[in-house]
């Protein structure tokens, strides 16, 4: 029994050390999982090249942990993404002029739904307040009436 | 009845004139493919890699080879069945108009010589990227892809997917000409 059980860890262990050719120092673990989650794998686009498990994801995976290994900063990581797949690669777009749109865009139209509620609510307060015209009050009285009958 | 004066009607129509834009916006969106991400190697030059070649292991294959005319390269391998549908296309175009590279992207050498005997090589020459290191220099990320090279060397054109005779007869033969008649 504890023979095969010697046997399975030894297995699993090929098998991890195949899929894993550079290992993550623990040093660098938490920066490795943190720009994982940053990249995006272009082939499956809405999962991350930590969750993804497409080919290319994992050669990337391997290309970010030999990085790390030869002392890489993460900026030098991202911009070597960048550089070869684009912005598209990051799940956080920079701030450029082509981007400004997407990163204020919901912030102009926050302003612009609030100068539209006070102007609403600005005009509602003045009707209410008034007291009926005349004319206005005569109005009122045969509608009333109308719909007494 | 009472007719709608202009504020009113501005007020009606505003909503309706809002929802066109967005919709517009949105079937513009529906004809887009979103698996073409347009790369930021346009405009710059190859990048620099060494490979064996697929014909001949002892030789290799680098960015070298590019400089002095308009050529293709060619991201492929044979497992991938949307390259051997862009096949016959590809050996019209290197019979007709241009040089054409090959990457043989993580493949088996063997089956990728087999495969070019049985159904004719239209590459000028192949370099084997068996890891896909050299994809990843070259932002590849899905199979097949095309680049075009200009005379200097210069990425000018990246072409995602299998290629159809309307995309050769469409975009790259008129951008292959261009090229060609600019001075090296």
């Amino acid at each position: 029994m504890q023979r095969s059980g010697c046997i399975i860890a030894g297995l699993l262990f090929c098998v991890t050390a195949m899929a894993r050719p550079v290992a993550v120092a623990p040093e660098h673990e938490d920066r490795y999982h943190s720009l994982l989650d940053e990249l995006r794998c272009l082939v499956c686009q809405n999962q991350t090249i930590a969750e993804s498990n497409a080919d290319l994801a994992k050669d990337l995976r391997a290309e970010v942990r030999k990085m790390l290994h030869d002392g890489a900063a993460d900026s030098e990581i991202i911009e070597f993404m960048v550089n070869r797949y684009g912005d598209f690669v990051l799940y956080r777009p920079p701030v450029r002029p082509r981007t400004l749109l997407l990163w204020f865009g919901p912030f102009v139209f926050l302003i612009i739904a609030f100068l539209v509620l006070a102007r609403v609510l600005k005009k509602q307060q003045k009707v209410g307040n008034a007291p009926l015209t005349e004319d206005e009050q005569a109005k009122v009285d045969s509608i009333l009436d109308r719909t007494e009958e | 009845m009472q007719v709608l004066h202009r504020p009113a009607m501005f007020r009606y129509f505003l909503p309706a004139i809002l929802f066109s834009v967005l919709a517009g916006f949105l079937v513009v969106g529906l004809y887009k493919d979103p698996t073409a991400v347009s790369s930021p190697l346009v405009g710059k030059p190859v990048p620099q890699f060494s490979l064996p070649r697929l014909w001949d292991n002892e030789a290799m294959f680098s960015e070298r080879e590019f400089p002095g005319e308009v050529s293709l390269l060619n991201v492929w391998a044979t497992w991938c069945l949307a390259c051997r549908q862009e096949h016959p296309v590809l050996s019209e175009l290197s019979r007709q108009a241009v040089t054409i590279y090959g990457l043989n992207y993580k493949d088996d050498v063997s089956e990728a010589r087999q495969y070019l005997t049985e159904h004719g090589d239209p590459y000028a020459a192949s370099a084997v990227d068996k890891s896909g290191r050299v994809g990843i220099e070259w932002g590849v990320y899905g199979v097949p892809e095309t680049f075009v090279i200009d005379k200097t060397g210069v990425i000018r054109h990246k072409h995602i997917g299998v290629l159809t005779q309307e995309d050769v007869e469409e975009t790259l033969l008129p951008l292959i000409r261009k090229l060609q008649d600019e001075a090296a």
